[in-house]
């Protein structure tokens, strides 16, 4: 009667693995029963509306709260920067100039040709 | 009616082509009406442009390939000389041609209301119907001088409709450079054209494909043919004309213009392994194989490399997405690379390891999943500029409190497109992984590494798009209209969908259209 069910949950198998999203539903369902009941083992501590909840920013004022979003730009600065030198390199490459784009096309057209030739 | 079902699986090949095409031209007339009926008479078009490609991909995953001869009779006269025009429709085809079928309508039923308030919408939906033409005649021709007509098609159409927002300067600019790299492109294609009809008097793909050599031109048109499909593609360091088109053209066109880029990708690989899998399949060329599978696959990890690093610098969010297809693309083309790379040859014939066909499956399977992953996000990006009037992620922010469908959308895409499970995106890549790792470890450790990174782009998106306080600027922006919500609710079920059961997708589509690419002998049969 539900043999249309069947090949529905068939696990994908790879070369060297297998895949099968209702396992891992389950596995992900029954790990978060756990964690929510461990979590409800715990000791209630928080106060709603008291200095707990306030924000803390080493000691510093809290500003309003649109200018604490940070913008696009600042997220993963730290990595940007850490590889600008890279980042130089690829900025570098993309001129914007539909001449540019043209002649890597015509790179890649001899690289491969030579390539192929040479075989 | 089985008789009329018939009638229309048998002639499916030529009314795909012919009912959006006729139906791009009567839209100006029907628009003369109003542009309610227009917009009805619209999407009727292109939802019997999509009932008729299942209707024909349930066929040729049932039945094998579809040859469809224009004018009639036999597809081929006097031993084996074709000269009619044909279409032939295998599993590869038809693969494509499903995901060709999702994505205008997903466009269409967008456009009602993200288009509303433009004028010149009889043309648009024109274009939007020539573009759908076009790509659909790319992916069922059998013949490739046909190929060049439509995609010269589909480029006109695109690049008219890249440069939509014609008060802006960059949206031209992004137009411009769109056909300046099409052109270029479409000639390099003709030329390898006409190379082989010099020398084998056809421009057939089977016949072709049956008489190729490997000779001096044949290598010559090989070359042409990579170089001009894998621009028309997006891979690096041919990419950079994608990120200008996809970000500057409207979010809906977008979604459309994804198709079309997958369609030379197809195109591509039919050179590779129809049109030269003779040769380099059946005879003793396993050398050069490995040769084009190893350049593919240097291709292919720059295209990931350069796309993510790009990607994660990008502030604006369309730039960004596109950044991030260009990346995707690379995947696929690393699967292709590698299952190429991994040809032998032994006892008389060719054969792809297992880990190769595995890559192969694994790459049809990312193209699908491609082009709804970035389409969904693409669409995101256009109902975020609909709501705020803007794509800069420095100014964006707090959107998530006033757009709450939209930003499930989103997460759904970015879940997807990074490859987090259950999406489907994790199960193509996972094939891809498992498969690149056992051919080279290295591969799979930079495809890992990038998809991480493609997660990192899109948390940055997510903060700062939907996360944070509500802006000043942006208290009164609301959800968008039920249309565009409709439009990406519709990705949105299909990805979670083949993500919950992507063993029925990669059984029933995935692997017929895998084994297609690899056997061009019964395309070669299917005319010959």
């Amino acid at each position: 009667m539900l043999e249309w069910i069947e090949p529905l949950i068939k696990t994908l198998t790879t070369d060297s693995g297998f895949w099968n999203p209702i396992v891992w539903g389950i596995v992900f369902i029954v790990a978060f029963l756990v964690i929510y009941i461990i979590r409800g083992m715990g000791k209630i501590e928080y106060k709603k509306d008291t200095g707990q909840t306030q924000v803390f920013l080493s000691g510093n004022p809290e500003y309003d709260k649109e200018k604490m979003h940070v913008p696009g730009a600042n997220v993963y600065w730290g990595f940007t920067e850490a590889l600008k030198w890279l980042y130089n390199k690829f900025e570098k490459m993309h001129t914007g100039n539909v001449s540019d784009y043209v002649l890597w096309f015509v790179i890649i057209m001899g690289l491969f040709l030579v390539i192929i030739e040479v075989i | 009616m089985n008789e009329i079902l018939n009638w229309m699986i048998y002639h499916s090949p030529a009314l795909i082509v012919a009912v959006p095409l006729l139906g791009a031209f009567l839209t100006i007339l029907i628009g003369k009406i109003g542009p309610r009926i227009r917009n009805v008479f619209v999407i009727i078009i292109t939802a019997i442009t999509s009932f008729l490609i299942l209707l024909l991909a349930n066929y040729v995953f049932t039945n094998g390939i579809k040859t469809y001869v224009f004018g009639g009779g036999s597809t081929s006269i006097e031993s084996s000389y074709a000269i009619r025009i044909l279409f032939e429709v295998d599993g590869m085809n038809a693969f494509i041609a499903i995901i060709a079928a999702i994505l205008p309508i997903v466009a269409i039923i967008y456009s009602w209301a993200f288009m509303k308030e433009h004028t010149g919408l009889d043309k648009y939906y024109t274009l939007i119907l020539l573009m759908t033409a076009g790509m659909l005649g790319m992916i069922l021709t059998g013949d490739l001088f046909n190929f060049f007509v439509f995609l010269e098609i589909t480029s006109i159409a695109s690049a008219a409709l890249i440069a939509f927002y014609l008060q802006k300067a960059n949206s031209v600019q992004a137009a411009f450079k769109y056909i300046v790299i099409s052109a270029i492109g479409a000639l390099f294609l003709l030329f390898a054209i006409a190379l082989f009809y010099g020398q084998y008097n056809a421009l057939n793909m089977a016949v072709i494909a049956n008489n190729i050599s490997f000779t001096f031109i044949d290598r010559i048109a090989l070359v042409v043919l990579i170089a001009a499909l894998a621009m028309k593609a997006g891979i690096v360091p041919m990419h950079m004309w994608l990120p200008d088109a996809y970000g500057r053209a409207p979010a809906s066109v977008t979604v459309v213009i994804i198709g079309t880029t997958l369609a030379s990708l197809y195109g591509l690989f039919r050179v590779l392994f129809t049109i030269y899998g003779k040769y380099l399949f059946t005879v003793d060329s396993s050398q050069i194989a490995l040769v084009l599978g190893v350049l593919i696959i240097v291709l292919a990890v720059v295209t990931i490399v350069i796309g993510v690093f790009m990607a994660l610098k990008q502030n604006d969010f369309k730039r960004m997405i596109a950044f991030a297809a260009i990346a995707e693309i690379g995947y696929m083309f690393l699967a292709v690379g590698s299952a190429l790379s991994t040809y032998t040859f032994e006892g008389g014939s060719a054969t792809i390891s297992a880990s190769g066909q595995m890559a192969l499956k694994g790459g049809v399977f990312h193209i699908f999943n491609d082009a709804l992953d970035v389409g969904l996000l693409f669409l995101v990006a256009g109902a975020v500029y609909y709501a705020a009037k803007e794509t800069s992620l420095n100014k964006l922010g707090g959107l998530a409190r006033n757009m709450k469908y939209t930003t499930i959308f989103f997460l759904i895409g970015l879940a997807a497109v990074s490859g987090l499970p259950p999406m489907n995106g994790f199960a193509s890549k996972l094939i891809i992984y498992q498969s690149t790792f056992q051919i080279n470890p290295l591969l799979a450790i930079v495809a890992i590494l990038c998809s991480i990174l493609l997660l990192a782009t899109f948390v940055k998106v997510f903060y700062s798009v939907f996360l944070g306080p509500k802006l000043p600027h942006f208290t009164g922006v609301k959800e968008v209209p039920k249309s565009m919500l409709l439009a990406m609710g519709i990705i949105a079920c299909i990805i979670i969908f083949i993500g919950l059961f992507p063993n029925l997708f990669v059984e029933n589509v995935v692997t017929p259209a895998a084994n297609a690419l690899q056997n061009a002998t019964s395309y070669i049969g299917g005319v010959l």
